[in-house]
């Protein structure tokens, strides 16, 4: 099929060049680099970005960099390349995990993580373990560059704290500095290929501090706050994961549509609470389990 | 209208796109090359799935001025100078009906057994899971790739 809308493609080499287009372009351009969303909202007629910026050559914008401190995952990292890296898999399970779960592999090769969060849908993989961890979005135009929270990131469906000649150059994930454990469940109509109906990270470390996060029941991720305090600090017991499933309903704002019913979500939100926390705890013992049919499928 | 210059299935070949036509496009309506198929436009089935330096992409996806000096490999150059262990091994087990998934199934359990050369049934299924087929309930696509799996050397 013909792609109806057309526009100036730019291929900058250094970061500078990308600024100025920015700057000149405003949010008429649009930044390209797996262009796995990008393509299907300009062929579908919901971009008609008049410049298309295509980032994958810039040399500044490298792909993962591990640091003592963090992992930076810069702009050109791709999915495959996160899961590519031993390393993330073996200090960043969380993240690792939710890599796996997009999409499927030709996707992958191409979808970046930036682009993910840039993208910002509600079902976004990649934003319940970018919560978990606190990373960091770095920011840069020609006024200079800017660091945005996480928790401060996501605004609302697919708006992001980002404007319009800015470029996000890259996500900072600082090192848990203490044992830690974490996981991602991801409920879909079936294994395989799908976006999720629901999504949890989880988070724990040696002094029994506990983040959790969701995505897709809610305009955007979230942490749930209330049930990581009621949490924190406690070995867990069936008394208090079933506490902990209570209070589910009051941390998220699912959507009943295509993909499954508003209570089949909140159900199934509790379900992973339970199970997540479990698999938490016999990883932070040593135990290797494999989250992919733990929700079935 | 700009000029790209790209290899193809080994081959260095030069054509003009406009920014906006898609990788798919280009392969099938100006260079002559018929394997990707059109099932989707949006990168949910597979069927025009190409490699781009050696990693399988969806060609909808891809606008053909991304490929501008690199390295894009169909099912056309797969199958030079003859069919894979792995193409025998569909027809031996009669893999596919209408053939519409094929050349996308192919490139993706091509790259899988470029990675992982012994990959059990999960990770065939993981590695496929982005390739729909229509016809054949799936099953006879893994039992090839199994035995091609089980008649390589460990
Ligand atoms: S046609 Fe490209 S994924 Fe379906
Ligand atoms: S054989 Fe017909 S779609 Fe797969």
């Amino acid at each position: 099929m013909a792609v109806v809308h057309n526009f100036e493609y730019y291929k900058p080499l250094k970061l500078a060049e990308t600024l100025k287009l920015l700057k000149k372009y405003g949010d008429k351009a649009k930044l390209l680099a797996g262009g796995t969303d990008l393509a299907v909202f300009i062929k579908e007629g919901v971009l008609f970005p008049e410049a298309v910026i295509d980032i994958k050559h810039v040399k500044e914008l490298q792909k993962l960099e591990l640091k003592k401190d963090g992992l930076f995952v810069g702009a050109q990292a791709s999915f495959s390349d996160i899961l590519e890296s031993a390393n993330i898999k073996k200090d960043y399970l969380l993240l690792w995990e939710s890599a796996r779960s997009v999409a499927s592999v030709g996707i992958r090769n191409r979808a970046t993580l930036v682009g993910n969060i840039c993208s910002a849908v509600p079902s976004l993989d990649s934003g319940p373990a970018l919560l978990c961890y606190d990373a960091v979005v770095h920011l840069a135009s020609t006024k200079g560059e800017r660091e945005v929270p996480i928790s401060e990131w996501f605004l609302a469906p697919r708006r992001t704290a980002m404007k319009p000649d800015e470029i996000v150059t890259g996500v900072f994930i600082p090192k848990p500095k203490i044992k830690n454990a974490g996981c991602y469940l991801k409920l879909g109509r079936y294994g395989g290929e799908d976006l999720a109906q629901a999504g949890l990270g989880v988070f724990v470390n040696d002094k029994l501090e506990y983040k959790l996060a969701y995505c897709a029941v809610g305009p955007v991720p979230k942490r749930a706050a209330k049930i990581e305090k009621l949490l924190k600090g406690k070995a867990l017991s069936t008394v208090l994961i079933a506490k902990a499933m209570s209070l589910v309903p009051e941390e998220i704002a699912p959507i009943a549509d295509i993909r499954s019913g508003k209570e089949y979500r909140i159900h199934m939100c509790k379900i992973m609470l339970e199970r997540g926390l479990e698999v938490c705890t016999e990883r932070m013992k040593g135990k290797i389990i494999d989250t992919l049919r733990i929700l079935g499928g | 209208m700009a000029k790209i210059k790209f290899i193809l299935n080994n081959e260095m070949r030069t054509v003009d796109v406009e920014p906006n036509e898609t990788l798919l496009d280009v392969l099938r309506d100006k260079m002559g090359v018929k394997s990707p198929k059109c099932g989707c436009d949006r990168g949910d089935c597979g069927a025009c799935a190409v490699m781009i330096d050696g990693k399988s992409v969806r060609s909808c996806l891809v606008f053909a001025i991304e490929v501008n000096g690199q390295e894009v490999t169909t099912l056309e150059g797969i199958s030079q100078p003859k069919l894979t262990k792995l193409q025998e091994a569909f027809i031996q087990f009669n893999s596919f009906q209408c053939g519409y998934c094929a050349p996308g199934v192919i490139i993706s359990a091509t790259e899988l057994l470029n990675n992982n050369p012994h990959p059990d049934l999960e990770e065939i299924k993981e590695a496929l899971s982005g390739n729909l087929c229509r016809c054949t309930g799936y099953q006879p696509i893994f039992e090839a790739i199994m035995d091609v799996s089980r008649k390589r050397k460990k």
